[in-house]
């Protein structure tokens, strides 16, 4: 309890402070006050004013929900990848979903450019969301064609052949429209400006149904640990959990790819983090890694805004800047059980 | 009711029968030791019984194992694989737990009568003590007992053990047969088991079947199926065989070769 305790005020406390920094808009002590003000039964002069406070509620607020949603996303799903392949260094991107992202998002801003300039949506993030789905698709169907029997090896095998594809004809691609090179490698590295409202209300169904999926399945993800056959012997279907903790997890990841970019590190130092902190049940983690990297990427997406103002230090960057130290600092603390 | 038949069961094996058309009937509370040289065909037997490896005939435990689901099979059956993989962070309160599987619904969690039961078995294991500790803080003697109170949580009538004692010292290989011989006597449960050494074979099990080649070469009493002659042509190897005249114990020693 302490735990979940915990993991709730860091992202209440993330969101504040996200809400409150900025290289624009009013005095950062005025946004909570601010905040308050307008909670109902309550009124007073915060001294922001109405054009402050747009900066505060329609650009920080869904940058913040948005961080928020793709940081908690990516890291329920790294700890159900983790748990379903009995992996510790994989990620949610292990099958192919941000590839399968990056090429989307490449075909789109290169040879679909002409034929959508009409669209009324944006296709990097629809193309980026179906070819990230694909990507997997194709992973399961080869690693099921392959040995017979979809176990954890041959799946993660093909993975590694699907990753290296995709890439191929997303290198194929930019190398033949170099002029959107420097779009794509942008869009690769991850970026949460510009978000909207619209961008949070479009990923929020997607992450809201993959993540209640994932966490009806915590108590499946630690009969896993014990292996595939014991958990097959312990009458559960190992294959068919497996598949439907992939697709949620798959369908999550993607849908948050294709706002934000493939930020990386997330999904692979949040579980890990709160494994060391707070133990190794699923039970427990699943919960406490959507917390913690709600929180986390919140707070990492802070010095992006602020440290080449005006221009964005990429999210991605600073997640593994700052992430990879305070990973070794914790294995270093306390090693991980293998 | 735990009556185990065996119907002609054959496993096929990258092209190879590791067992071929094995026909057994294990008796309510026997507990039936299965013994053969490397690659005989042990595993593939247990590994047939336990659901994890596709077989051509019949296992029954009442009902035929083929007709039911995985979580039914998992309530008639239990299994302790040689090598089972320990999660060095999980206590063993939680492990043991998971052998509850079978009875928490898809989307459940173990509720009251499940830790009563696990506390029961604890228990009767002496293990209290350890239910808070991490596996990978356990020594070898105490992970197999752990693994053996997670196989018995599944109160299965039927309990398949594949080596149940090959990662153990002496004195711990004694301790852990006893118990499972114990828990035979006192749960009424029908025990299966493949086993390396001989001499305990021969001791704690009501009767053996030796395999070669995936197929039976012998069934019976330890003094049966356990002579010199067998042995030298099944496992290649020269022991003399003692049986206790007055007891009927059996134990098997390897001769050396030179003077």
């Amino acid at each position: 309890m302490v735990w979940y305790g915990a993991g709730l005020a860091f992202v209440l406390g993330a969101v504040l402070i996200g809400a409150s920094i900025g290289p624009a808009g009013p005095a950062w002590w005025r946004v909570p006050l601010e905040l308050a003000n307008r909670l109902p039964l309550v009124g007073f002069d915060s001294g922001v004013s109405e054009a402050e406070w747009n900066i505060v509620w329609k650009i920080r607020m869904p940058r913040v929900l948005l961080g928020g949603l793709v940081g908690g996303m990516l890291s329920v799903a790294g700890a159900s990848y983790q748990g379903v392949f009995r992996n510790p260094l994989v990620d949610p991107y292990l099958l192919g979903s941000a590839a399968g992202a990056g090429l989307g998002a490449t075909l789109a801003l290169t040879i679909g450019r002409d034929l959508t300039t009409s669209w009324p949506i944006d296709p990097v993030p629809t193309a980026a969301f179906v070819v990230a789905v694909l990507a997997v698709g194709v992973t399961y169907a080869v690693g099921g064609a392959f040995a017979g029997s979809r176990s954890g090896v041959t799946l993660v095998l093909a993975g590694v052949a699907v990753v290296s594809f995709t890439t191929a004809i997303q290198t194929f691609v930019l190398q033949r429209n170099l002029d959107v090179v420097r779009e794509v490698f942008q869009w690769i590295l991850g970026r949460l400006s510009g978000a909207t409202w619209a961008d949070v209300v479009l990923v929020l169904p997607y992450v809201v149904v993959s993540c209640v999926v994932l966490m009806l399945h915590r108590r499946h993800l630690d009969v896993f640990r014990v292996g595939d056959d014991e958990a097959a012997t312990l009458g559960m279907s190992v294959s068919r959990v497996r598949l439907v903790i992939v697709v949620a997890a798959t369908l999550g990841t993607a849908a948050v790819v294709s706002v934000s970019g493939l930020i990386g590190f997330v999904g692979l130092v949040v579980p890990h983090a709160v494994r060391l902190m707070a133990g190794a049940g699923y039970r427990r983690l699943l919960p406490l890694s959507m917390m913690f990297g709600a929180g986390f990427l919140i707070l990492a997406d802070i010095p992006g805004r602020m440290l080449t103002s005006p221009a964005e230090t990429p999210i991605g960057v600073v997640t593994a800047f700052v992430g990879a130290p305070f990973f070794i600092y914790l294995l270093r603390a306390r090693p991980v059980a293998t | 009711m735990s009556i185990v038949g065996f119907d002609a069961v054959s496993v096929g094996y990258n092209g190879r029968e590791a067992l071929a058309g094995f026909t057994d009937e294990v008796a309510s509370g026997e507990w039936l030791g299965v013994i053969g040289p490397n690659g005989a065909g042990k595993s593939s037997l247990l590994r047939a019984a336990a659901g994890l490896i596709d077989y051509t005939g019949s296992i029954s435990v009442g009902t035929p194992l083929e007709t039911i689901s995985g979580r039914e099979r998992a309530k008639l059956v239990a299994y302790v694989p040689q090598e089972p993989l320990i999660p060095d962070d999980m206590t063993a309160l939680d492990y043991v737990l998971l052998g509850r599987t079978p009875y928490v619904g898809y989307f459940g969690t173990e509720g009251p009568r499940d830790r009563e039961i696990v506390a029961g078995v604890l228990a009767r294991l002496g293990l209290e003590e350890f239910a808070n500790r991490y596996l990978g803080a356990l020594s070898g003697g105490e992970r197999q007992r752990i693994v053996l109170a997670r196989a018995l949580a599944q109160e299965a009538p039927v309990l398949l053990l594949d080596e149940p004692t090959s990662a153990l010292d002496i004195g711990h290989q004694q301790s852990a047969l006893e118990l499972i011989a114990e828990l035979r006597h006192t749960q009424g449960i029908t025990v299966i088991s493949a086993l390396h050494d001989l001499t305990l074979a021969a001791a704690y099990t009501d009767r053996l079947v030796m395999l070669n080649n995936g197929e039976i070469v012998a069934s019976g009493t330890a003094a049966e199926v356990l002579t010199a002659n067998r042995l030298g042509r099944v496992y290649d190897v020269r022991v003399n065989v003692t049986v206790d005249p007055e007891d009927g114990s059996v134990v098997v020693v390897p001769r050396r070769s030179g003077p």
